[in-house]
């Protein structure tokens, strides 16, 4: 009996798309844990470490953040299953229901930003505590990470012109939303560890 | 034609009610961690829970939002095991000398 690795069949059973997907997911996992890690280190050696996350507005933005992230990959699931049962008007539906629910967490995003860079005086490079660490780390994390949210966007907008005019596969729908889960994934790490962990108490 | 069996395979337990208990549970997490943000907790414990909370947190999107319960075991065994060894080496570099730092800070 041959093995399923010796040749002519697929061994992992999923198609090329979605295999060079994962391995991307992975590659980036390992940038955002190098990130989280780069903060985690300054934020320990640093004594005065600034804790400038009022309960309102920064951390109930970023708890509603959450919950539209959350609901935008419950909106991606049930667009992808649509797909896959063959009901591709449900499955944009689904798809613009993501993407409303992304646009509003990118929203609330820069409305929090606007609010730490007047109200608090945090730059990347400088705040009023004299830790310029705190205002680069927190920068290249949430900004690295909303960019993904942005080109999530836009990769989605593209699936969903798509799918509606007939073209692209369920396959393709289910690899948009491998990507779209793990920036909500990453966003799962960077909430409590950077939010909750310097909330002024 | 043959346009792939993923239709059939991923229908097993792979729910509306699945998907939906699985949110619920996502966000009952967040709220906890929200919560305990506001508790006078020592800052290990509240660490190790916001971490802990997490891990399970994306355990569960990798698990039933992104299929791979679903998928084949080898799937998971070329990803993962390697991902979770490469994050683990980085702690052990990056850890220990960011703990010598913060004992080294003047008192």
């Amino acid at each position: 009996m041959t093995s399923v690795w010796s040749g002519g069949r697929s061994p992992y059973a999923v198609n090329s798309k979605k295999f060079g997907m994962w391995l991307f997911i992975i590659s980036d996992a390992l940038t955002f844990s190098a990130l989280l890690m780069a903060y985690t280190y300054v934020r320990l050696a640093t004594p005065n470490w600034p804790t400038p996350f009022h309960f309102s507005p920064s951390i109930i933005f970023s708890t509603v953040m959450t919950f539209c992230l959350l609901s935008s990959s419950l909106t991606m699931v049930m667009g992808v299953h649509a797909m896959n049962h063959g009901r591709r008007k449900a499955a944009v539906g689904w798809i613009l229901a993501t993407m409303a629910c992304g646009a509003a967490f990118v929203v609330l995003h820069l409305t929090e930003w606007l609010n730490l860079i007047h109200n608090e005086h945090v730059t990347p490079f400088s705040n009023e505590w004299g830790v310029p660490l705190f205002g680069g780390t927190f920068f290249a994390l949430t900004g690295l990470h909303m960019t993904h949210v942005v080109i999530g966007l836009i990769y989605l907008g593209i699936i969903a012109f798509a799918v509606g005019r007939g073209k692209f596969k369920a396959e393709d729908v289910e690899v948009s939303g491998l990507y779209w889960h793990f920036v909500d994934l990453v966003w799962m790490f960077i909430f409590p560890l950077v939010y909750l962990m310097s909330a002024k108490i | 034609m043959s346009t792939h069996s993923e239709a059939v395979d991923h229908i097993e337990g792979a729910t509306t009610k699945a998907f939906l208990t699985v949110w619920f549970a996502l966000l009952f997490m967040t709220g906890i961690e929200v919560l305990l943000a506001y508790e006078q907790i020592p800052t290990l414990i509240f660490l190790t829970a916001l971490v802990g909370l997490s891990v399970i947190k994306a355990a569960l999107i990798i698990a039933y939002f992104m299929h791979l319960k679903f998928e084949k075991l080898s799937l998971f065994l070329t990803l993962f095991p390697m991902l979770i060894l490469c994050i683990v080496l980085m702690l052990l570099m990056f850890m220990p000398d960011s703990n010598r730092l913060m004992m080294m800070r003047p008192r």
